[in-house]
């Protein structure tokens, strides 16, 4: 038994904003993430639905944990991550019944987000109440971080607009493949390409080249044989 | 065949090798919860739960409400062109008497009014399969000369950038101002110029003939009633 690192409580928070990102880097939550991301606003409103259920359900179950049996845990955690998905639910479509109309099914489908589940199983059930709040509050940022991305991408590409706000002009050929499903998995392979490759990128720094024994790299002026 | 036989495979029962100390051992350390803890647990927790949804509906609910009526009064004062306002009237089924329905079953249909207080058209909803999932469309009809004066999707979740030309194309929505029931979809480039046609989306043919099936459908499902209602210049 190796004993265990102490993470400090920012990085409970921050590694799910980047570092373990659920979208880019652990790769969960991809179906509303290609569902729903068509547009910046229903972009946001997914990823606060998400946080806030996140958060909600984190709470409750780091709080409940000694009252929970094992063998119904994964019950009483879908159990909590429902309740809150059917609040959320109502509450969008009382405060902003354009943007509930929008996301459709997608919201009542946060249930089996298991980005949520997961963070339940791995976190919330074994940590005291406070830094469940904390790892919550962080994926859930990372989340709405990812979606953000995308939804940023396929809206200034696919509607021409940021926001709703005309970015190029009337001239500007709107990419309709962008806001299709199809576009849903553009915008995410490259991402993740981009943060692939920055990952790379920074795992191996540049070194300077060396040779063996006295070889030099000078560079030779004349190579072609020009004299 | 022979006769030949596969050894019976004999599993090993190692515990049966071992001493209790270590039999005891072996099993996983785990605490059984009796199942009327489970069940009361899970029982309690759906209780907090349903609770807690239902005072978070009470709330909302009339709020969601409001809005439906709002976009419903929007729909129809758009589809009945001129309309200042509108009654909701109730169709008796054919062949009973309103007296007996449950309003919730009646089909229901919306008389507009302009400013002089007459009528200017009938407005509906019917719904039928679009090409994704269902669509809602809401329309102006008039009875007096049968024409469909006007229509606005209610709810489609079409494709964006094709589909959805049934909501955002405009050359294709004004086409429903002033057309002949039953209608007819054309394709575009083979109209003929008759007055029951409507020129479909190219790249959406499939949304725009689902328009227009909801509108034959459902008009076919209520016109003699709403022609009576009509006549007898019900609704005022």
């Amino acid at each position: 038994m190796s004993p265990r690192r102490v993470v400090s409580p920012e990085e409970v928070f921050f590694r799910g904003v980047w570092r373990e990102n659920p979208v880019l880097i652990q790769l969960l939550g991809l179906c509303p993430a290609l569902a729903v991301t068509n547009t910046v606003a229903n972009s946001l409103a997914m990823g606060l639905a998400t946080f806030f259920v996140l958060v909600g359900s984190s709470t409750l179950v780091a709080t409940f944990k000694r009252f929970i049996p094992r063998e119904v845990r994964i019950s009483a955690y879908i159990l909590v991550i429902a309740t809150f998905v059917t609040i959320a639910d109502l509450v969008l479509n009382a405060v902003v019944p354009e943007i509930h109309r929008a996301l459709g099914a997608f919201i009542a489908l946060i249930v089996v987000n298991c980005m949520i589940l997961g963070r339940q199983e791995a976190f919330a059930s074994k940590q005291p109440v406070g830094r469940a709040i904390l790892d919550a509050a962080g994926t859930g940022l990372g989340f709405i971080v990812a979606l953000l991305m995308m939804g940023g991408l396929r809206e200034v590409l696919g509607y021409g607009s940021f926001l709703g706000v005309p970015l190029f002009g009337p001239s500007f050929e709107p990419w309709i493949v962008m806001i299709l499903p199809a576009g849903g998995f553009f915008a995410l392979g490259f991402i993740l390409l981009l943060f692939g490759w920055w990952a790379e990128r920074k795992k191996e720094p540049v070194r300077p080249r060396r040779w063996p024994h006295g070889v030099t790299t000078e560079v030779f002026v004349g190579e072609g044989g020009a004299d | 065949m022979s006769e030949e036989r596969l050894p019976a495979v004999s599993t090993p029962v190692p515990s049966l090798a071992l001493g209790p100390e270590e039999r005891r051992a072996q099993e996983p350390l785990r605490v059984e919860s009796s199942s009327v803890r489970l069940v009361g647990t899970l029982a309690v927790a759906g209780a907090l739960a349903g609770l807690a949804i239902v005072l978070v509906f009470q709330w909302a609910e009339p709020r969601i409400e409001a809005w439906r009526a709002e976009v419903l009064a929007a729909a129809v004062t758009e589809v009945l062109a001129g309309a200042d306002r509108y009654e909701t009237v109730f169709l008796a089924p054919t062949g009973s008497s309103i007296a007996d329905a449950d309003t919730t079953d009646l089909d229901r249909v919306y008389v507009g009014y302009d400013r002089v207080g007459d009528r200017v058209g009938v407005a509906m909803v019917g719904v039928g399969a679009g090409f994704q999932d269902v669509i809602r469309v809401i329309f102006g009809y008039h009875p007096g000369s049968g024409e469909v004066i006007g229509m606005q999707v209610l709810e489609s979740k079409e494709t964006p950038g094709l589909g959805d030309k049934i909501e955002k194309d405009s050359t294709f929505v004004i086409q429903f101002d002033r057309v002949l029931a039953p209608l007819e979809g054309l394709k575009a480039g083979r109209e003929t110029g008759a007055p029951t046609e409507v020129t479909m989306i190219t790249g959406a043919t499939i949304s725009s003939r689902a328009i227009i099936d909801i509108i034959n459908a459902r008009l076919e499902e209520v016109r003699e009633r709403v022609d009576e209602l009509w006549m007898s210049g019900g609704g005022t």
